[in-house]
Order: structure tokens, then C-alpha cells, then sequence
């Protein structure tokens, strides 16, 4: 007779236990290429593979290696060998075993809003971090309206915030045409009769109507006059656009992270778009204040997360050590940014499409598309 | 392709086709070919690193409407 002793955690606990800095020993039991590919990170974690398939004839492998006391996190793709698991750690006499709700595509599902700050006009800033994939978006309130920078598609979590803040959806705005995870802009501006804004030599290929980004544009959010200055600034993408909010956040959406770059390469465009992000890079934002925070649309590592999760850097700081705002020769930069780079993120191509609206995957095929970290850097430091 | 014995495990998730595979191909002698259909979208990858890791062989793979097949000779 199986007794059930074991619990559940959901994707939300295990990000507080990171952020935290809580102990958590975690056995993921995925097979090892997918477990290599990616996994759960945090400074405090601890995890081992070994793929349930090889536990089929008992646990005894894993129980070697599980320290004795601590509580244990078994993970696995959607939860399904996890449950199988953590029930036969449990049943060999283990307490405290945890299988993760949902897997790993959960986990890569879930948002983390993080306050960055008050705004000088009495409205706030939030980043929503999705620590499972590193994809970051931006929520702007102000007197009774939103706007969201970078909008991911799970858009209940953004609608659930929403609504605890009692604030109506005025705008969605995309800083690019994303490769790594699918837009939820569109879909909720349409629920709430939100405006979409593009940046349009990034729509160019888009199937619906959207309002087109422009320098000197300024978007409105509530009464209190929090304005959006739109940058141009090309480079991840040729329409990649940055935001500076309050005077004092610039959105740099995938052109400049905290501890690295975008990468060119994305739109089949490398050799043509160098130029573009070197300009972007040492020209643009060069002449923009130092005390302005960067907030960018992705993180690659966990130690680019501080405070609370918050990802974000001082501009004058990453001036001085972000590895690719310190590549003084142009062939040089050259070379980084279109060689030896990371493999694309996983179905970059699909995802896309469906950003321009050319193709309409259902609901369990995005999420596979999903699947992976968001790899939109050059490199890691 | 020729089997010896076929596993239908479609509609079932994750364990549960590597489950019934490694049950099943214990009932079988070496060299004898188990045929799996399944429709889970793990299992490609899952049954490959487990062949790997028994040491049965993977000799073929196949998709046909939504199901995919594969042939596995036993160590």
C-alpha cells in the first residue's frame, strides 16, 4: 500500500525559495540532454540529475546521493515522474519530499512582480520576472491606468496584478519583435481595448493593425504625465526601440542586458545589424546619463538577479563592467557579436510567425515553443 | 519494419510509456524487436537516453498522425 506523504510546491514557492536564498536540494529527473539544456538555477540550489527511467527498478541510486534531513524537490517535465518518484523517496523512509506542480513547464511559466521603485508623479514601476526562462516585462500604474513593457503570453498573471492594483489597461508595447517567447501585448490589448504598439520597421510583416512606435511619441500612462520617451535603437532587432520612464529607467529591451548584449543574429540579420548595435551601444545610449537605470528585457544567470529578484544595473556602471559595452576594437565587437554564439533559442523561427501573426499554434504547442531559456545574449559573462 | 511484439501505449503520459516499455521488453528475449506507439511528446527523447542507458537499441523511429512508433531490439 502506497501512503501518500508527499507535497506539492508550486513554481511561485520554489521562486520564493530562490530569491530567498533558501536551501533547496532539487533531483531532476528529466533526461540528461534536456536537463543539460536547462534547469532550475539559484544560488542556494542544489540539484542533481538522474533521469527517472533509471530509477524504474528502485531509488536506492537516487538515496545515495540525496543528503539526509534536508527537504528534496523532485522535478521533471510536467510532473507526471516527479509524482512517481518523490512517492518511492518517500515510501524508502525520506520526509519533507516535494515534487514540483506542473514540471518544469511551469516553472518556466511563472511571473515574479518585483516593485523597482515609486515614481516621482505618485505612480509605480514593476518588473515581472520570469525566472524560469529570464524574461522580464514591465508594468507602468499610474493614477487608476497601466501600461506593459514587453507583455509575456500567460496574460492571467498580469491581469490578476492588475486587478489587485484596481488599474485599467491603457497600452501594450513591445520594445521588439521578440524571438524567444511568444507576445501576450496583442491578445490582452485586445481584451481591454488597450492600444498595441510596435516598433513598425519591426512589423513590417505583421497580419493586425497596432500603433507604430515613434521617436518623440510620447505614451501617456494615467493623469500623473509618466512619459514614455521612445529610443530608437536598433541592433537585437532593426526596430528595436528603448524607453526611458520618470527620467530615470531606460528599458533597453534586448539590446543591452546587465552582464551582457543582444545578439544580431536573430532575424537572419547578423553581418547587416552589427553596425546598427554598435551605434546603439557606444554611440546612443553613450550619450544618455549614467544614473540612469538599465532594466532590461531578459536576464541570462541567476547572479544578474538582486534584490527581491530585481534585475537592473546602473548605466554607468555596466559602462565599466559589462564585458560587451568594453570591446574597444569594432572588429573585434564584430566577431563576438556574430560568432561562436549560443545556440538559438528553441523554436525561434515558429515564434516569430506567430508574433506577426502569420501563424495561430494552440495553447499547449506555444508552451512547448516556449520551452528552454531565452538565450538572447551574445555571451555570458 | 518486422516486431516481435507491439506496446500500445498512446493516450498515456509521462512515466507511463517507459514504464510499459521496460515491463514489457522484460518479457521478451535479447535480440527479440519490441514495437512502442505513443503519443506523448517526451517519449522520443525519454526512450532514446533509456535504450542508451540499458543498452537495448533504438533501430528505427517514426510519426504518423500525431502517433509515434518506435522499434527497440533488446541487449
Amino acid at each position: 500500500m502506497s501512503t501518500m506523504t508527499i507535497k506539492k510546491m508550486t513554481a511561485k514557492e520554489v521562486t520564493k525559495k530562490v530569491l530567498n536564498n533558501e536551501e533547496l536540494f532539487i533531483l531532476d529527473v528529466r533526461n540528461e540532454s534536456d536537463f543539460n539544456d536547462w534547469k532550475i538555477e539559484g544560488q542556494s540550489v542544489e540539484i542533481i540529475n538522474i533521469p527517472y527511467f533509471d530509477l524504474l527498478d528502485g531509488v536506492d541510486p537516487a538515496l545515495e546521493k540525496i543528503p539526509d534531513g534536508k527537504p528534496i524537490l523532485v522535478v521533471c517535465a510536467k510532473e507526471g515522474s516527479s509524482m512517481m518518484v518523490a512517492e518511492q523517496i518517500a515510501e524508502a523512509g525520506r520526509s519533507n519530499v516535494s515534487y514540483l506542480e506542473g514540471g518544469m513547464k511551469s516553472w518556466s511559466e511563472y511571473l515574479e512582480p518585483v516593485k523597482v521603485a515609486d515614481l516621482s508623479s505618485g505612480g509605480e514601476l514593476y518588473q515581472f520576472v520570469r525566472i524560469g526562462k529570464g524574461c522580464l516585462s514591465y508594468m507602468v500604474l499610474s493614477n487608476g491606468e497601466a501600461a506593459i513593457i514587453d507583455t509575456n503570453r500567460m496574460i492571467d498573471q498580469y491581469e490578476t496584478f492588475m486587478k489587485e492594483k484596481g488599474v485599467t489597461l491603457k497600452h501594450t508595447i513591445d520594445t521588439h519583435l521578440h524571438a524567444d517567447h511568444i507576445s501576450g501585448g496583442r491578445a490582452l490589448a485586445q481584451k481591454y481595448g488597450a492600444t498595441y504598439h510596435l516598433p513598425p520597421k519591426d512589423a513590417t510583416e505583421v497580419t493586425f493593425e497596432y500603433e507604430k512606435l515613434e521617436e518623440g511619441k510620447d505614451i501617456l500612462v494615467g493623469n500623473e504625465k509618466i512619459v514614455v520617451h521612445p529610443i530608437y535603437s536598433p541592433g537585437h532587432t532593426i526596430g528595436s526601440t528603448s524607453f526611458i520612464v520618470d527620467n530615470k529607467y531606460l528599458l533597453t529591451g534586448d539590446i543591452l542586458f546587465v552582464e551582457s548584449i543582444g545578439r544580431p543574429d536573430l532575424a537572419g540579420l547578423a553581418e547587416d545589424w552589427v553596425g546598427d548595435l554598435r551605434e546603439t551601444l557606444y554611440g546612443r545610449y553613450k550619450k544618455l546619463s549614467e544614473d540612469l537605470v538599465v532594466l532590461p528585457a531578459h536576464f541570462g544567470k541567476v547572479t544578474e538577479l538582486g534584490e527581491g529578484g530585481l534585475v537592473s544595473g546602473r548605466l554607468g556602471k555596466l559602462y565599466e563592467e559589462n564585458p560587451g559595452l568594453n570591446i574597444h576594437d569594432e572588429g573585434e565587437f564584430r566577431k563576438t557579436v556574430t560568432e561562436n554564439l549560443p545556440p538559438q533559442p528553441n523554436a525561434y523561427q515558429e515564434i516569430r510567425q506567430t508574433n506577426m501573426g502569420k501563424i495561430t499554434p494552440n495553447e499547449e504547442e506555444q508552451r512547448e515553443m516556449e520551452i528552454g531559456p531565452n538565450r538572447c545574449a551574445v555571451h555570458d559573462k | 519494419m518486422n516486431s516481435d511484439k507491439v506496446l500500445d501505449a498512446k493516450g498515456l503520459a509521462c512515466p507511463m510509456p517507459i514504464v510499459r516499455t521496460k515491463k514489457t521488453i522484460d518479457e521478451l528475449q535479447s535480440g527479440q524487436v519490441l514495437e512502442v506507439h505513443a503519443t506523448d511528446k517526451g517519449a522520443k527523447n525519454d526512450l532514446t537516453a533509456w535504450a542508451k542507458s540499458t543498452g537495448h537499441e533504438l533501430l528505427n523511429d517514426a510519426e504518423e498522425n500525431g502517433v509515434y512508433k518506435f522499434w527497440i531490439k533488446k541487449a
